[in-house]
């Protein structure tokens, strides 16, 4: 965005203090929009006509430095790009980088089927909620129209995701299009050789479109300032993902230096969103389990630098779990804290035999106890003692979990084991292990230490609950 | 199904739901809308039409919208086809590419050496120099003068570690020397960090005196320059690594650690007085790093070239955004000039092996996917978490699993630049993939 300060955005507002948006002032709403967590209609009375100019104008201003492109219809259209941004603890990066797994025309039917659902299926929890993948690229690889038109439109008949239809064949492209243009897909790719007809594709069936231009910045930019002018601005570029040496090398400091050009710099023409192909990982590598490693290496370091979109082929575990978790690394608003309020928590309904169980209050460790506990349907007392938002083993290290803490914890929460419980015991987590002398020096209960990682509480309560 | 509206029926449309707030706004011109029902509109809509139509939409709709009309749940609103005035080109415009270099990079980050070769007064065979960056790692900006560097860890007794981990090492495990050799005969390490974690009061509280042989043991196995890690106890580590320190003097080892919450004092003496470099370890707070790193050069007169940071490594899915960003932060305050921040990095890579999806057979909850064979998941947690902190300026890693370092190797030297291969052609992968 244009603005850094909210005494920019202000001068914009209608200045009145009303509090429609839900904020006391309009300055305060001024920060909100400079941090991107309130949207310029959020404020009702600037949608007055007699505002109407400045309404424009500050959407103009508050516009992502990197243009934000939406593919698919519906619940699972993605929005690609849209960063404001070089490093996360600027603010925050926006629009997770959207994981795309590939099929091809040459599959065979009941193939192509199973690899589509098993993409569309996955899901991996993660505090609180479920991480998943979000496109399906379907390959040409018989340069087929027609083969690819059945193909696209299977694959559109099995899944909601949304696709990337990818051939340099503009007629392959077209009759891909033709099965799939209502769900708008992203057309992979306008090429030097292809452009004239992909840009009329796109411009007919108004889908985003890639640039891939391999290791030419030069030939990359003068596609998107070409494209630009015929009126097709939902660009994708891809500079080429080169899978090893040099040109690998070569390939990272390209996606570094157009998105520099973009956000630095503010260079209109060449601010779009940036496509990683990981893929190409198996254009070397004969191993398949070595092709997935270095595949999914390759998504790594195109999430953290800059990858807005991504092309993969493995979809086993190994490689999808790694892969949706670097993208939640990278992207979790690091605005949002760390910690939960220490305290005493009930999970499902605990009674008087229930265990009693410590944690810390890092957010990350909580949310993971606590849905192992609640996904495997045992009632207890979570105990969050505040350990400034560290986990287990390094507040024990750290000396932010110590007996008295714990007690401290109970006391704070008017939590009375005597009268709460029938067992007066408490449960450390096995990584605390060493803290239970003083635990029942401090607080005179009886002490059970817990397993290691809280993954383990159902196996461990099986023998060890309730205490003999 | 696709209605076609002019802005007088919507006009209309908004009368009949009994809206006046209407009345009396006047519109200019006649712009015609698409409205498709059913499908959700979001206010993002705009980039799929032209500038001004959509503009002119956009404000209508939240116009609609402010008065109560219902526009989100019916209609999702499409321009016209694009702008007829966009010229169709017949050729390309050229244009070229530039972008500069970040001017206020202007400190550069200490260089470490580590290890002493008898030119020096120590007996290993070579040295390691980390740091010297004068840009994030691997950027254009200038060139990277030292690469990353892997130490494995060695113990000074078995330990429990993970299956696919373990079965790397079963054969060695009682001997610290035999487990230094392996590692570096077999698995490539370019250094050893022997962690005395035996000497924890609460483990076996081996003596302080009796561990430092084990330091002898390895520094005789091995020629490569060392890490000498204490248990993590703060009351204990003290003594036990001045004593160690005190065995090895001259080789110029890295001291693992000195921290806040411990008599750093007396690690940083013994470090200066044998020679060795100190690693100032602080918890994901780079405010606590300026101190621990003040402390060491201010009170007790540590010299810069002889620290080395570890400001935390968590693993994967746990606390990796906090790990990274963290360094990621102490590396750009180096590079602007923060003179207490600019030091080289080391990452305990291995606690990513404390991330459950590199360790558990299956998931604990029933409703993931199935996580598949453990033993490929290891690995690769180690490789991402030590990747994504090598791009955050982390220069030395402490790993574990013999794949995971010749990996996380191999991309660390493509991007430094000394890996050359053979050159790919890109420009029919769509077909040429063969998977
Ligand atoms: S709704 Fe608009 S005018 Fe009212 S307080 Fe908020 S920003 Fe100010």
């Amino acid at each position: 965005m244009k603005v850094n300060s909210p005494l920019q955005i202000y001068k914009y507002l209608p200045q009145t203090n009303c509090g429609e948006c839900g904020e006391a002032t309009c300055m305060a709403f001024a920060s909100h929009l400079l941090d991107r967590s309130k949207k310029v209609a959020d404020c009702p009375p600037l949608l007055d006509d007699k505002y109407k100019k400045k309404y424009l104008e500050l959407s103009e201003l508050l516009a992502p430095e990197i243009r934000e492109v939406i593919a698919g219809v519906g619940e699972t259209a993605v929005k690609i790009g849209g960063d404001d941004v070089l490093y996360r603890h600027q603010l925050t990066f926006f629009n997770p980088t959207v994981l795309a797994y590939d099929v091809t025309d040459t599959m065979s039917e009941e193939e192509l089927v199973d690899r589509v659902k098993r993409i569309s299926g996955f899901k991996k929890f993660y505090v609180g909620s479920f991480l998943k993948l979000n496109m399906v690229a379907v390959r040409s690889t018989s340069n087929d129209p027609e083969r690819f038109k059945r193909a696209v439109k299977k694959v559109s008949e099995t899944t909601t995701l949304p696709l990337i239809l990818c051939s340099f064949n503009p007629d392959v492209l077209a009759a891909g299009l033709e099965v799939s243009a209502d769900k708008k897909p992203i057309l992979y790719a306008a090429t030097k050789e292809n452009w004239q007809q992909v840009s009329e594709l796109a411009l007919k069936e108004r889908t985003p479109v890639v640039l891939f231009s391999p290791g030419d910045l030069d030939e990359l930019k003068t596609l998107a300032v070409s494209f630009r002018e015929m009126g097709i601005e939902d660009l994708i570029l891809d500079p080429g993902t080169y899978p090893r040496g040099e040109q690998l090398k070569t390939t990272f400091q390209n996606f570094l230096k157009i998105r520099r050009a973009g956000i630095k710099e503010g260079q209109k023409d060449i601010a779009y969103p940036l496509m990683a192909t990981p893929i190409t990982a198996w254009m070397v590598n004969e191993d398949p389990i070595r092709a997935s490693y270095w595949e999914t290496v390759l998504a790594s370091v195109f999430t953290v630098r800059y990858g807005d979109v991504m092309i993969m082929h493995s979809i086993e575990p190994y490689a999808l779990i790694p892969e949706v978790l670097i993208r939640e690394t990278i992207y979790t608003d690091p605005r949002t804290p760390v910690r939960v309020d220490p305290g005493v928590y009930e999970v499902g309904n605990p009674t008087k035999d229930s265990p009693v169980i410590v944690t810390t209050n890092f957010a990350l460790t909580y949310y993971t106890v606590e849905s192992d506990l609640s996904s495997n349907d045992i009632d207890c007392y979570l105990a969050t003692v505040d350990t400034d938002g560290i986990g287990v083993e390094a507040s024990v290290a750290g000396g932010q979990l110590t007996a008295a803490k714990i007690k401290e914890t109970f006391d704070n929460a008017g939590f009375d084991f005597k009268e709460k419980t029938s067992h007066n015991t408490v449960i450390l987590p096995g990584l605390a292990a060493r803290l239970q002398g003083d635990v029942e020096d401090v607080t005179g209960l009886n002490v059970k230490i817990g397993p290691p990682d809280s993954g383990r509480i159902p196996g461990w309560m099986e023998t060890n609950w309730p205490p003999k | 199904m696709v209605k076609k509206l002019k802005i007088n029926d919507v006009i209309e449309l908004l009368k009949d739901a009994d809206v006046e707030a209407l009345e009396g706004v006047t519109f200019e011109g006649d712009i015609e809308l698409e409205i498709e029902e059913t499908t959700g509109i979001d206010s993002l809509f705009a980039y799929t039409l032209g500038e001004e139509t959509a503009k002119i939409g956009l404000y209508l709709l939240n116009l609609a919208r402010s008065i109560g009309y219902p526009v989100d749940q019916i209609a999702r609103i499409q321009a016209q086809p694009p702008t007829p005035s966009a010229p169709k080109l017949s050729k390309l415009i050229e244009s070229k590419f530039t972008v500069g270099t970040i001017d206020e990079w202007k400190t550069p980050i200490e260089e470490v050496t580590l290890g002493a070769t008898s030119s020096d007064g120590g007996t290993r065979g070579h040295t390691i120099t980390l740091g010297g960056e004068r840009a994030l790692p691997y950027y254009f900006d200038a060139p990277m003068p030292n690469r990353n560097y892997v130490t494995i860890d060695v113990f000074d007794m078995p330990i429990s570690m993970a299956k696919t981990v373990k079965s790397n090492y079963e054969d060695v495990m009682e001997d610290a020397g035999e487990w230094a050799k392996k590692v570096v005969n077999e698995f490539d390490a370019d250094m050893v960090t022997i962690h005395l974690i035996s000497t924890d009061p609460l483990i076996k509280d081996t003596p302080a005196v009796e561990a430092s042989k084990t330091v002898e043991e390895v520094l005789q196995a091995v020629d490569v320059p060392i890490v000498i890690g204490g248990s993590g106890n703060p009351a204990k580590d003290p003594e036990v690594l001045e004593r160690a320190a005190e065995v090895a003097e001259g080789e110029r080892c890295l001291i693992a650690s000195a921290n806040l919450n411990m008599d750093y004092e007396r690690i940083a003496a013994a470090a200066n007085k044998y020679g060795h470099v100190v690693l100032a370890w602080t918890q994901l707070e780079i405010n606590a790093q300026k101190e621990l790193n003040r402390k060491l050069m201010k009170q007790c007169g540590v010299d810069r070239d002889r620290i080395v940071v570890d400001p935390t490594t968590a693993a994967l899915g746990y606390g990796l955004d906090y790990a990274y960003t963290n360094m990621e932060r102490i590396r750009l305050a180096g590079l602007i000039g923060d003179e207490e921040l600019n030091f080289p990095m080391s990452s305990g890579t291995t606690n990513a092996w404390g991330a459950r999806e590199a360790w558990m057979v299956s998931s604990p909850l029933k409703e993931d996917s199935d996580w598949g064979p453990r033993e490929y998941r290891g690995p690769i947690w180690e490789i991402v978490t030590g990747l994504t902190l090598a791009l955050g300026g982390n220069d030395l890693f402490m790993m574990m699993h013999p794949g995971a370092v010749k990996v996380l190797k191999e991309i660390t030297q493509t991007l430094f630049g000394s890996i050359k291969t053979d050159e790919t052609n890109l420009s029919n992968w769509v077909a040429e993939v063969l998977a």
